[in-house]
C-alpha cells in the first residue's frame, strides 16, 4: 500500500492546485477576517526547556489552534510597554510605522503574497497589522478618529494574527526595494518578533537553535569533538576525491584569519559540499587559518528573535578572535550572517580595534570595505585570488553542468554582493545563465524559508513563497538546459532544494566554493575522476541514490 | 503535551512530530513502538543497524550525524535508507533512534 503523505511534505500538494493562486480578497473586510490557522502554514511553538535556557518569557506548552495561548494576564500593558520602549529606542520603527502613505508599491513585489494571493501578505497589508495598533495607541488622529484613522485596538486575534503573518515573512527585503519611502519591511517584522518574544509566542524552529548556539557556540548544538569528527569525515572524502590530505586547524592560536560560517554547512548537504571546497581552497593556499569550536556558527537566529539576542549571539566572533589572535576574520557562505555582520556587528559588539584592517595574505589586497568590521566575505576573498591569477582552474571539470545564479536577500540586498560570486562563478564553470532581471540581484526572489521559517511542517508556506524562485529556476531550465542552481547561504542550500524538488525538479542546488573547489586544480593532486560528491565527473551519472 | 504509548504501560512525552522527548527514556521497546508509527511493522535487522549507529553516535556527540556519515557507515545507500524509513533518516530513522529532530539552516 503507497504510503499517505503528510502535510510537512511535499507530495502532499497537488502542483496544480498550488499554481492556481486566487487573488480574490476574502468577502469581508482586513480587520474582520480573522487567521486561518492550518496546518502547514504554520510554525511549532518554542518547546519550554529551551526558553527556560535563554531566560526568555512565559514558557509553557501550547497550541497556535487552541483558543487558548496561555498569554500572560498583563499581555496587553506588556505590548504597549515593549512598543513604547521600542518607538522610543528605535527611530527606524516610528518612521517607518508613520510614513506608508499606502500606496501600494510594495503589494505585488512579496514572494508569499505572489504564492498565496493573501491580502495580509502584502508588505502594506502585513505592516498594517501592527500600523493600525499603533495609531490606536500612539498617535493623536488615531486616538480621536478611530477606525477612520485606520486605527484599532489590539486584542487577542490581533496577537493571533501577528503571530501568524509575522512568522510568514522571511524579513527578505525585496518589497524594500520597490517603496518609495524606503521601509525596511524586515524591520518592521523584527519589532514584531520582539513584541510577540515578550508574550513567549515564538517558534520552536528558531528559538531551539538560539539556545543551541548559546550552549555550544552553533544552532546545531554541534560540540567541539563533533565539530572536529565532520571535519576529519570530511578531510576524508577530500583525500578520495583529490588524494590530498588537507589540514584541519582547530582553535589555532596565532592563526592569521579565524573561518567562521553557517553550521548548516556542517550537516547538511549540499552545504556540506561548500564545507570541503573552502577546506581545499585553504590548504592550497597554505592559509594561516583556524576554525573554532567555540564560533562554531556564522548565522545568527537572534535577528529572527530581538536585537538583545542577535547580540548576544554575535559577541562570541570578535571575543574568539580576540582569544585566539588572529588578525581578522573571514566569514563563510552564509545569508543573514552578512546582514548582522554589516549592520549590526561593529556597533552592538565592536568596535574591534584589537584586530588589523584585513588585507589578503596571498595577493596583498586591503578589504578597505571591511575597515570597521574586520570581517571580509569569502567570494571577495576569492574573487580576488582569481583576479590576481593565485588559483589553477579548469573549468571543464564542471562542462557537464549548466549553471544559474540565486542572490541570497541578505548578500544581494544588505551587503550588495552582487558581481564577486559570479566573477567566482564565470571563472570556474563554462555555461553560467542568468534568471529573468526581475528575479536577480537587488531583485532576487527569497528561498521562501528564511528568518528561520524553513521548517518541514510550514511546508505549504515554504512551497508558495518559494513559487517565484522556483519558476524562474524552472524557467532557465527549460529555456537553457540549467540543472545546477548555485547559491551562497545554507539556509537557501537546505530550503532551495526543497522549492527546487518541487517546482523545478530536474535541478539540484549547490554551493559557490563546491563548485570552485571542482574545478580548482591542486598542487600534487591525483587524476580527479570524482566530485566533492564522489560522482564520476563529466556527465555520467551517479548511483541515482541522492 | 502530546503523549505517546509505548504498550508497555509506559507513557513518554512526544513533540508535534512524534519525537520523543527525554532521550534517557528510548530502549528497544519504545524503538519497536515508534517505528510502528512511522509504517515499520517488523524490525528487521538491517532497521536495528540504522537506529543502533544514531543512538551510539547520538550519545557520543549529542547530535544526529550527518546523512553522508550514516550512509558511509553502516553501508546503506540513501534510497536503502528510505526504503527501511519511509519518511527518511531524520524524520523517520532519527525517531525511532530516540534523537530530537534537527533545527537550524538545515
Amino acid at each position: 500500500m503507497a504510503r499517505q503523505a503528510k502535510f510537512d511534505e511535499i507530495e502532499y500538494y497537488d502542483h496544480k492546485a498550488l499554481s492556481a493562486v486566487d487573488f480574490r480578497p476574502p468577502e469581508t473586510g482586513w480587520m474582520d477576517t480573522p487567521v486561518d490557522m492550518r496546518p502547514g502554514t504554520f510554525i511549532y511553538p518554542a518547546k519550554p526547556r529551551h526558553l527556560e535556557y535563554l531566560g526568555f518569557p512565559n514558557p509553557r506548552e501550547w497550541n497556535p489552534q487552541d483558543d487558548d495561548w496561555k498569554l500572560p494576564e498583563n499581555w496587553k500593558e506588556i505590548i504597549f510597554k515593549g512598543m513604547r520602549e521600542r518607538l522610543d529606542e528605535y527611530r527606524s520603527f516610528r518612521v517607518f510605522m508613520d510614513i506608508c502613505v499606502r500606496c501600494g508599491a510594495c503589494a505585488d513585489k512579496c514572494h508569499f503574497f505572489i504564492g498565496s494571493g493573501d491580502p495580509k501578505n502584502m508588505p502594506v497589508l502585513r505592516a498594517e497589522l501592527i500600523r493600525s495598533v499603533y495609531r490606536n495607541d500612539f498617535t493623536t488622529a488615531g486616538k480621536i478618529l478611530g477606525k477612520l484613522a485606520g486605527a484599532r485596538e489590539v486584542t487577542i486575534d490581533v496577537i493571533k494574527e501577528w503571530f501568524y503573518y509575522f512568522y510568514q515573512c522571511t524579513e527578505c527585503r525585496r518589497c524594500s526595494v520597490f517603496c518609495p519611502y524606503g521601509i525596511d519591511t524586515a524591520e518592521i517584522t523584527m519589532m514584531a518578533r520582539e513584541l510577540l518574544n515578550l508574550l513567549g509566542l515564538n517558534v520552536n524552529w528558531i528559538i531551539e537553535p538560539v539556545a543551541n548556539c548559546f550552549r555550544t557556540g552553533n544552532h546545531l548544538g554541534i560540540q567541539p569533538h563533533g565539530l572536529k569528527d565532520t571535519l576529519e569525515f570530511f578531510a576524508d572524502d577530500i583525500e578520495e576525491a583529490t588524494g590530498i590530505k588537507v589540514d584541519i586547524p582547530l582553535n589555532k592560536k596565532g592563526a592569521e584569519i579565524l573561518f567562521v560560517t553557517p553550521s548548516g554547512d556542517f550537516l547538511a548537504d549540499p552545504g556540506t559540499f561548500t564545507c570541503m571546497g573552502y577546506m581545499m581552497l585553504f590548504h592550497e593556499l597554505g592559509l594561516d587559518y583556524t576554525w573554532s569550536t567555540y564560533a562554531s556558527e556564522g548565522g545568527n537566529f537572534g535577528l529572527f528573535t530581538s536585537h538583545e539576542t542577535i547580540k548576544r549571539l554575535n559577541a562570541k566572533i570578535y571575543a574568539e578572535a580576540k582569544r585566539l589572535g588572529v588578525k581578522w576574520i573571514l566569514g563563510g557562505e552564509c545569508g543573514h550572517m552578512w546582514r548582522v555582520v554589516n549592520q549590526y556587528m561593529d556597533t552592538v559588539n565592536g568596535p574591534a580595534d584589537f584586530l588589523e584592517v584585513p588585507r589578503s595574505p596571498i595577493t596583498g589586497t586591503v578589504f578597505e570595505n571591511a575597515r570597521s568590521t574586520k570581517m571580509v566575505h569569502i567570494t571577495e576573498f576569492t574573487a580576488d585570488l582569481i583576479k590576481h591569477g593565485k588559483l589553477k582552474l579548469d573549468k571543464s571539470q564542471n562542462d557537464h553542468i549548466r549553471v544559474t545564479f540565486h542572490d541570497s536577500c541578505n548578500p544581494a540586498r544588505a551587503m550588495g554582493i552582487l558581481e564577486e560570486p559570479r566573477y567566482i562563478l564565470k571563472h570556474v564553470c563554462n555555461h553560467f545563465y542568468e534568471m529573468p532581471e526581475n528575479t536577480i540581484r537587488e531583485q532576487t526572489f527569497c528561498c521562501g524559508g528564511g528568518a528561520g521559517l524553513g521548517t518541514d511542517e510550514n511546508m505549504e508556506m515554504r512551497l508558495r513563497g518559494g513559487l517565484p524562485r522556483g519558476n524562474a529556476v524552472q524557467h532557465v531550465h527549460e529555456r537553457f538546459g540549467v540543472n545546477h542552481l548555485v547559491a551562497m547561504c545554507a539556509i537557501d542550500r537546505a530550503t532551495l532544494s526543497t522549492v527546487c524538488e518541487y517546482w523545478a525538479p530536474e535541478v539540484r542546488v549547490a554551493g559557490i566554493h563546491e563548485l570552485l573547489a571542482n574545478a580548482m586544480v591542486m598542487r600534487g593532486q591525483k587524476k580527479r575522476t570524482l566530485n566533492l560528491r564522489l560522482e564520476p565527473i563529466n556527465g555520467e551519472e551517479g548511483d541515482g541514490d541522492e | 503535551m502530546a503523549t505517546f504509548d509505548v504498550g508497555d504501560g509506559r507513557t513518554l512525552e512526544i513533540d508535534e512530530d512524534g519525537f520523543i522527548q527525554d532521550p534517557t527514556q528510548w530502549d528497544e521497546k519504545v524503538a519497536e513502538a515508534l517505528a510502528k508509527t512511522e509504517g515499520v511493522d517488523e524490525m528487521t535487522e538491517e532497521h536495528w543497524k540504522l537506529v543502533r549507529y544514531l543512538n551510539d553516535y547520538y550519545h557520543k556527540y549529542g547530535v544526529a550525524p550527518m546523512i553522508r556519515k550514516l550512509c558511509k557507515e553502516t553501508g546503506f545507500k540513501l534510497n536503502k535508507v528510505y526504503q527501511l524509513f519511509p519518511s527518511g533518516p531524520a524524520k523517520g530513522a532519527c525517531k525511532v533512534a530516540g534523537l530530537p529532530k534537527p533545527t537550524g539552516c538545515v
